[in-house]
């Protein structure tokens, strides 16, 4: 066994819209076009469902990068969805640099539903770009719960 | 409702200092309609500090409570069960009214996570405006609905001043001059015999002016 550490292999989630991201991975998979292992896709309905919250508590439980995939502009299958998503990934990436995560480890794509080759390249280029910007800085000072202890939120009923 | 926007996050954290145990609470009124404390909010406060603080080697622990409302007794009531003597800080999302009443129910330090701003109202999704400066005796029927005290940068009475140049205010061309709109809206309801009326100088104890303010309604006390 040799004693260099590992390379580094960072955790990416992307949050997929059903109508083209999560459809065009499905399509590279069918190409059986190569991406890495390391992101993990997240269903969504829309990327109009994209919370700014949900984006920081992956970063909190442990990811290195997160993107939101959504349709073109101007194709988007609810009209303005991946329109208001590029604002919140905005206002999120704006809120990782006050954190000091920072914010270049968020981002939104843009793709249609046929566009597989195009799906693997992102994944592919995300990856490459946060594996040059390291772990989660998190990393570096704390242990990650994998889970979010349920008593964390209470309610006034 | 009361307008209020978020502190920037590095000052939060700055007002809270060493802290390890902190309730986060929102308020379910104003501060959830205009999108800066309700249970949202909270949510990405309370994760947002618990990362600036671990990013730091520190471990912070939230709790996240939203009230109906901070401004009403009977709900601050029921945060009690939550103040354990581990917390060692309450982080207010509401306005400052919110903030005041927690801070006098509860004997533990209360921090404000917000800066409240106007009474306003919302002119799209995203965008308030202030509308009422809370003057103590409206006036609104003299002017067809449009606020002087407000919506004037000097708060006449008799308007338009010298400053008012093709509708818009001389303190700022983005804002719009109100006597104009007066003026205007006057004009429209054939109302305009309404400005030949001088109004008196405004009798401001009954605002601000006169201390700090309270409305007693006898005949709902309760005994
Ligand atoms: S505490 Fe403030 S923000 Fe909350 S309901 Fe009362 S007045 Fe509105
Ligand atoms: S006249 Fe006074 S009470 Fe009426 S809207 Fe203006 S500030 Fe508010």
């Amino acid at each position: 066994m040799s004693n260099s550490p590992a390379p580094f292999e960072p955790k990416i989630v992307a949050f997929c819209c059903y109508y083209c991201a999560y459809a065009a991975a499905d399509l590279a998979g069918s190409m059986r076009l190569q991406y890495p292992a390391n992101v993990r896709l997240i269903e969504m309905p829309c990327t109009g469902k994209t919370d700014v919250r949900v984006l920081l508590e992956a970063f909190e439980n442990g990811a290195d990068g997160v993107y939101v995939a959504g349709c073109l502009e101007g194709d988007c299958h609810f009209l303005k969805g991946n329109i208001r998503a590029k604002k919140r990934v905005q206002y999120a990436k704006k809120l990782l640099d006050e954190i000091g995560i920072g914010g270049e480890r968020l981002e939104m794509f843009n793709l249609s539903g046929s566009m597989g080759p195009r799906f693997a390249e992102i994944a592919q280029e995300f990856t490459e770009k946060i594996r040059k910007l390291g772990p989660n800085p998190l990393k570096k000072t704390g242990t990650f719960p994998g889970e979010m202890p349920e008593e964390r939120v209470a309610h006034d009923k | 409702m009361i307008v209020a926007e978020a502190k920037p996050l590095e000052e939060i954290a700055d007002l809270l200092g060493e802290v390890r145990k902190i309730l986060v609470v929102g308020c379910g009124g104003c501060v959830t309609v205009c999108l800066a404390g309700g249970e949202k909010e909270v949510g990405i406060i309370a994760a947002a500090l618990r990362m600036m603080y671990k990013k730091n080697g520190k471990e912070l622990e939230t709790l996240e409570v939203t009230l109906t409302r901070q401004c009403d007794p009977e709900y601050v009531e029921m945060l009690e069960k939550y103040i354990t003597d581990d917390v060692d800080c309450i982080l207010s999302l509401a306005c400052g009214v919110g903030v005041q009443f927690l801070a006098e129910r509860y004997n533990k330090w209360v921090v404000p996570a917000l800066n409240t701003k106007f009474a306003g109202g919302t002119i799209e999704h995203g965008v308030w405006e202030e509308r009422c400066g809370l003057c103590g005796e409206c006036i609104l029927h003299k002017t067809g609905g449009i606020c002087p005290i407000i919506r004037c940068s000097k708060s006449i009475l008799n308007g338009p001043c010298g400053g008012s140049q093709n509708g818009r205010c001389e303190v700022n061309k983005d804002i719009p001059c109100a006597w104009q709109l007066i003026y205007d809206r006057l004009k429209a309801l054939n109302k305009l015999e309404l400005l030949l009326e001088i109004q008196p100088p405004k009798d401001w104890s009954k605002a601000r002016d006169g201390g700090p303010r309270k409305v007693v309604r006898e005949d709902v006390r309760i005994e």
